[in-house]
């Protein structure tokens, strides 16, 4: 490989690099083991969520009497219909859904005046407002559950959504902050002077030039937290006591208890609740791969 | 200045940054500091609590539960640290000219989505002794008697640490392979044709250029093993006989299962001022060089 070649390689690198990948048979030996580790690492990650699959299709015949990688022989889809009717599925699936909108919006319009303020205008306390935030990340939610517990329980908020859609709220701004602080800092300050040049007022160049800036980043942290609030688990399971306001999580976790032995029911119940998460990733992977990496670095 | 004028106007900053002070003030901080207080009352299931001084913090010093908690607590933060040189591992293969890195960094992280109540049922599934994957593998290759994972005190903490690698590979993966593809494309071709070989690229220069990402993962893995719940809650609830007892699980099943409200809060407060410490520590132990910039 001589100098010429690794000067032609910072033009499409990568195609160079393929050639020089090809030179020795050595070195593609070496790659091909790397990629069968990769491939069996991407294996290990895939296949338990294939075979939840596999089962919430069987009869419990096929689960107990032949062996757990057989194929179904005929796909039980009735599992799906049945579980979503039985055992409130239905119900805490929309219960589920809508937590998770209102929370989301709830923590982004917060998160957004906060960032604004602390990126762009100027106060004295803004760095400890920021730190307060921030310290936020490190805090074990446990610490909190006795006395918020018995905080909602004083104020007749147990067993009532809004104690959980705060809870998540609360626990969620540090990371939606962090996520949003790296592109607030990075917008022009010429924007705010333009703004006040034409004589806009702090709230319209937050409401109508800035926030409109921040929609990629919305939409990162919208999914970031989507993920967390449609997972959430301990808040509802100590919050919420009546079926009618528990969420999918909470729900599926009692279901499974109640339905021990009948594994297509769980199966169909546990892909359920899953599914959404499966669907959002496939459309946005690349938002959240970026979201969740920004929200847990940098800052 | 007029753009200054605007742009500190305090009324505005009070009505953007209040709502959500106030929210993180009563759902987070005023509750760590009474988590502390109550835990100095005699307060058990709905009698009013009484004041007791520091008669929980005593017996919580005493009590061997709260240490095996705290002991398994750290030894899942000690593994999912060592096992961020894995993750690490594999990062830079995928970094490195590798064909679709982009997709095999998505597919692992996969798990990552998952909320930990369905890890923990599927990997119930996966474990259970006669139709699970695992044991009928184990028997297929000729294993005699298969291990009961979740029912063996000796192994069962191995058996819940196994899906939390699976659950968080992903996540740290793709925060190395970012950090990875940050580092100047210059400076390794420079390297190179100063002839040095993909392996000292690699030691010498990459992996103190991600140090300081590495520092941020070092404290994520380990705090966050603190904090573990869920996934432990539903797998096993803390057993069989405590076995897989962490420090959160021990405070729930105070505090939620036998209503010592004032004995959890004590552990919940010890909780907090762990995480806190171990944050402070490793802080303290990986400044010690100047941080990398690039």
């Amino acid at each position: 490989m001589n100098i010429m070649n690794e000067f032609a390689a910072h033009k499409g690198s990568d195609t160079v690099q393929d050639t020089r990948v090809k030179a020795s048979f050595g070195s593609r030996l070496g790659f091909g083991v790397l990629y069968l580790i990769l491939g069996i690492l991407a294996v290990i990650q895939i296949y338990p969520l294939f075979w939840l699959l596999l089962f919430s299709l069987k009869t419990n015949q096929e689960v107990f009497g032949m062996s757990p990688f057989a194929l179904p022989q005929h796909p039980q889809w009735s599992n799906y219909p049945k579980v979503w009717s039985q055992g409130h599925i239905n119900l805490y699936f929309f219960n589920s859904v809508w937590y998770t909108v209102v929370a989301v919006l709830l923590t982004i319009v917060l998160a957004s005046f906060v960032t604004f303020a602390i990126t762009r205008m100027n106060w004295k306390w803004s760095k400890f407002v920021l730190g307060l935030f921030i310290v936020g990340l490190m805090i074990p939610l446990h610490s909190t559950l006795i006395p918020l517990f018995n905080f909602f329980k004083h104020v007749h908020l147990i067993d009532n959504p809004l104690s959980v859609l705060l809870s998540y709220t609360a626990f969620n701004l540090p990371v939606t902050i962090m996520i949003l602080l790296g592109f607030y800092q990075a917008i022009p300050r010429e924007i705010e002077e333009a703004g006040v040049m034409d004589g806009c007022s702090v709230h319209r160049i937050f409401f109508r030039i800035v926030l409109p800036l921040t929609t990629p980043v919305l939409a990162t942290t919208a999914i970031i937290n989507m993920i967390y609030n449609w997972n959430e688990f301990v808040f509802v399971n100590t919050f919420i006591s009546s079926d009618r306001w528990k969420t999918l999580t909470v729900g599926v976790n009692n279901f499974v208890g109640q339905y021990l032995t009948d594994w297509g029911a769980i199966g169909a119940t546990l892909m359920i609740s899953i599914l959404p998460i499966l669907i959002a990733f496939l459309l946005l992977s690349n938002r959240i791969v970026e979201g969740l990496a920004a929200g847990s670095v940098k800052g | 200045m007029l753009v200054k004028a605007v742009m500190s106007n305090r009324s505005a900053i009070a009505l953007y940054v209040l709502p959500a002070l106030i929210l993180i003030l009563i759902i987070i901080y005023i509750p760590l500091v009474l988590t502390g207080y109550y835990g100095m009352m005699d307060w058990k299931g709905f009698a009013p609590m009484k004041f007791i001084g520091l008669g929980n913090y005593n017996k919580l010093i005493h009590d061997s539960m709260f240490w095996k908690s705290t002991y398994h607590s750290v030894l899942l933060g000690i593994c999912s640290t060592l096992s961020l040189l894995i993750y690490l591992a594999v990062s830079m293969v995928l970094a490195s000219r590798i064909k679709g890195a982009n997709l095999f960094r998505k597919i692992y992280l996969i798990p990552m989505l998952l909320s930990s109540v369905a890890i923990a049922q599927l990997w119930s599934k996966i474990y259970d002794p006669s139709n699970g994957i695992i044991n009928h593998l184990l028997i297929s290759m000729g294993v005699q008697n298969p291990p009961l994972w979740l029912s063996d005190p000796n192994i069962v903490l191995f058996a819940i640490f196994v899906p939390i690698v699976w659950q968080y590979a992903g996540f740290y993966i793709i925060i190395y392979y970012a950090a990875l593809k940050n580092v100047p494309e210059e400076v390794m071709e420079a390297a190179t044709i100063d002839g040095a070989t993909p392996w000292q690229v690699a030691t010498r220069i990459k992996l103190p250029l991600i140090a300081p990402v590495f520092k941020v993962t070092i404290i994520l893995a380990l705090v966050g093993s603190l904090k573990y719940f869920d996934l432990i809650f539903v797998m096993t609830g803390g057993g069989p006989n405590h076995a897989s007892e962490v420090m959160a699980s021990y405070m729930y099943g105070e505090a939620f299962s036998k209503y010592n409200f004032g004995y959890g809060s004590a552990i919940g407060f010890a909780l907090l001022l762990i995480c806190l410490l171990m944050t402070w520590l490793i802080r303290k132990l990986t400044t010690s060089g100047e941080d990398v910039q690039y």
